[in-house]
């Protein structure tokens, strides 16, 4: 007998395990992840660890935490940019800035932070502003080695050639070299951007809310989620947000389809700033 | 599953093009009258992956209604998609669509890989796919895995393709089910399109 559901076929039941493993064994949950994308990972990683099968690789990964910490490397996707989307930054210099100089103290929470690109651009965007100094930036993200690296702030020359052009379409002020020393290939960057950014491990899969925020910027991380999973995330930055806090997103998401869709109203549509209703 | 015409009913066309492929596109779906009931994705390969009005474009050509593919949008029959730029584009098991910003493959993102692949997952043998014109090797991987999981395997004929890079690539690691000219491409879709409704 064999199942003709797409769900029947082996590759997706030893998939399902894999996930249900890792889940049991590490505490990462993946199993409300978009099944094509951690299924194309999955398939690298058969590659890269040179197993046959999905099972030989969940072997693999259930006795060697080392193996595991490579395959969740592999899992997450540490695909970022500074300035992204520049005219997303623009935007909330022109429509979000203004109001969050209104408080004292602000709270911006970047979850699903990677290894540091968003964080960095909106440090660089709030210095400019004059709001850094009164602004804690909580830098999430579940994978231990990006937060790292993202904490260090060094990135290749090569990739910040390309960010700088970003950086003056998104309203950059200065020059984009003031704000790293460029060293043998490498762009380190000021120290200083990140004095007030906390780097801290948090999944938006399993853990809950631990700060109250102005500002929630979460940019192509949900789009990896199915919509259980979506939702729950919503409801964490619902609940974390201030009343008519703000929610930033990648600029192919919106709260809109989600359980909370309108608890959340556009402020500028077009780049997915959001307020909460 | 099939009719006298040895053809096989299916629930979805995906649709992999580059370089040439608004030409091409447009003599295959052009002609397809209102009503054509199943769903049509098309990922196309784009210069500047950052601004698209594919989806305006075609609107105004296509008797189908034209949507671009959104993250968890429920696909639905008789409606033309396309893959927003820049994001690859994937057909989850439950067909729904979601996106991801995985590295470039061929670099080109969306990927016609990531939509084949996918779509031969979620819909095994009821799936047919057509790969068009182009001046890469993208889609030649994904239209094996379709064949793999029994679908219907659609080549342009590179000798008539704009660019013949892409079909040739393909036919050079896969025996598709059908090599034929765009005109014979869009009949073969009526045609599918009869059995399957």
């Amino acid at each position: 007998m064999q199942s003709n559901h797409p769900a029947g076929r082996n590759s997706e039941i030893e998939l399902r395990l894999l996930i249900e493993a890792i889940y049991l064994k590490y505490s990462y949950d993946f199993r409300d992840y978009s099944g094509a994308s951690i299924k194309r990972r999955v398939a690298h990683a058969l590659n890269q660890f040179e197993c046959n099968t999905i099972s030989a690789l969940q072997e693999k990964v259930l006795h060697d935490p080392t193996a595991f910490m490579q395959l969740l490397q592999l899992l997450t996707i540490p695909v970022s940019e500074m300035f992204r989307d520049p005219s997303h930054f623009l935007a909330i210099r022109k429509e979000v800035v203004p109001l969050l100089k209104t408080y004292p103290s602000i709270k911006i929470w970047i979850a699903g932070c990677s290894t540091g690109e968003e964080v960095y651009s909106m440090a660089i965007l709030l210095r400019e502003e004059g709001l850094l100094d009164r602004t804690i930036i909580y830098a999430t993200d579940i994978n231990p080695r990006s937060l790292e690296k993202a904490k260090q702030g060094i990135f290749s020359m090569e990739n910040v050639r390309a960010y700088t052009a970003n950086y003056q379409q998104a309203g950059g002020q200065r020059s984009f070299a003031d704000y790293y020393t460029a060293a043998y290939g490498y762009a380190i960057f000021d120290k200083s951007l990140c004095e007030n950014v906390t780097f801290a491990d948090h999944s938006l899969a399993t853990d809950s809310v631990f700060s109250e925020t102005q500002l929630i910027s979460c940019r192509n991380v949900l789009i990896y989620f199915n919509k259980n999973l979506q939702d729950r995330a919503f409801g964490l930055f619902h609940e974390s947000l201030c009343h008519r806090g703000f929610l930033v997103l990648g600029s192919k998401e919106t709260p809109d389809f989600s359980a909370y869709g309108n608890q959340f109203e556009p402020l500028v549509k077009q780049e997915r700033i959001y307020r909460k209703s | 599953m099939s009719d006298t015409t040895g053809l096989p009913s299916i629930d979805a066309v995906v649709i992999g093009a580059s370089a040439g492929g608004v030409e091409a596109l447009l003599g295959i779906l052009g002609p397809l009258r209102k009503g054509f009931a199943l769903p049509i994705i098309v990922v196309l390969h784009l210069p500047n992956e950052r601004r698209s009005q594919l989806a305006e474009v075609f609107a105004r050509r296509v008797a189908l209604p034209v949507l671009e593919a959104a993250d968890k949008m429920a696909i639905e029959p008789g409606t033309l998609y396309f893959a927003t730029p820049g994001y690859h584009l994937s057909v989850e098991l439950d067909r729904s669509f979601s996106l991801s910003l995985e590295d470039r493959v061929h670099y080109s993102r969306p990927a016609i890989d990531f939509l084949f692949e996918s779509a031969a997952d979620a819909y095994g043998p009821r799936l047919a796919a057509v790969l068009l014109t182009g001046a890469n090797r993208d889609g030649a991987h994904g239209l094996a895995q379709v064949k793999r999981q029994g679908g219907l395997t659609i080549v342009q004929d590179p000798d008539e393709a704009q660019v013949a890079t892409m079909p040739q690539a393909a036919l050079d690691i896969h025996k598709p089910d059908h090599i034929l000219p765009i005109r014979g491409i869009g009949r073969l879709l009526v045609e599918l399109e009869r059995i399957a409704c």
